[in-house]
């Protein structure tokens, strides 16, 4: 297992397989969105309260998924790069910074769309709403310190830190429907044992759900790729992977 | 069901629409970016190479 490990986290055998899976993940991704689609817009009833603004879920929840999702992997990834010194994991952190802030955003942007027209309202600053878009500025800070600094492995370090303190919002948004009074309808999800949905309206949503992180996957080994070869300094594998 | 129907989305087309508009551009837009950086990279790998074969 650990050799198995180390072997996985040395930067040419990462380079060669991240190449190799990134297409597989992309193509499957974008299959399953297309279905998702299909389903979400087409297969699914309208809602009986939301009639078709119940749609925007589809686009919605996985969003805010991903956003939080992919936050947790920054954190871990900077915390294994900062204790145990694997320029690999600082790389896969780097990466997910973009991915997140975008994500983010949509999730942001998707939401103001949905809060309109069911609210009233674009936008309350209320626990859910602030603490998903503290985490877009978590993101972009993540980015800006990162930019900051020329020298790639104190880039990587000081943004470790920053990414591992972050992380106590991420519990903050996910519980924030439940701790605080908010417009924000709790999860629908999440409850495994009785989805608050119905299964042709679930279905479309998990499809979804799964499209947006293999999407992520292919996304993240695309740009990890890069910043393996931004890492590694003169190495004669670099010769032979660019060649 | 009419297709100007399935546009009308219920009389929510303004929110619906634009909502996977925004969510699909995202995603378009995070492909071209990783593919973008990744390119990069490669060229600044390179370059560096290059002038170290140089330098040697």
């Amino acid at each position: 297992m650990w050799t198995w490990l180390h072997k996985f986290a040395s930067p040419p055998h990462f380079y060669r397989l991240a190449g190799q899976l990134a297409p597989w993940f992309g193509w499957t991704a974008l299959l399953l969105i297309i279905g998702g689609l299909y389903g979400g817009l087409v297969l699914a009833p309208p809602d009986y309260q939301q009639g078709d603004a119940f749609r925007i879920i589809y686009m919605h929840a996985p969003s805010a998924w991903m956003s939080l999702f992919i936050y947790v992997v920054m954190a871990v990834s900077a915390a294994i790069g900062l204790i145990w010194r694997i320029k690999l994991a600082h790389a896969v952190a780097a990466s997910c910074a973009p991915l997140g802030a975008s994500f983010t955003f949509a999730a942001l942007v998707t939401g103001a769309l949905w809060g309109q027209p069911m609210w009233g309202t674009w936008w309350v600053w209320d626990a859910r709403l602030t603490s998903e878009l503290i985490l877009l500025f978590l993101y972009l800070g993540y980015i800006a310190l990162r930019s900051s600094i020329d020298d790639l492995q104190r880039a990587d370090r000081a943004s470790a830190v920053l990414a591992i303190v972050g992380v106590v919002n991420v519990p903050i948004i996910h519980y924030s429907v439940v701790w605080w009074n908010t417009l924000h309808q709790p999860a629908t999800v999440t409850k495994m044992a009785a989805p608050s949905i119905s299964t042709s309206m679930l279905i479309p949503l998990l499809v979804m759900m799964v499209g947006f992180n293999l999407c992520f996957v292919a996304l993240l080994l695309v740009r990890a790729r890069g910043e393996v070869l931004r890492r590694e300094r003169n190495a004669g594998w670099i010769r032979e992977a660019t060649a | 069901m009419s297709l100007s129907h399935f546009l009308a989305m219920g009389g929510y087309a303004a929110f619906v629409w634009p909502s996977y508009a925004v969510t699909l551009i995202v995603i378009v837009v995070n492909v071209l970016a990783a593919r973008a950086s990744h390119k990069r990279a490669l060229e600044e790998a390179r370059r560096r190479i290059g002038m170290q074969e140089l330098a040697g």
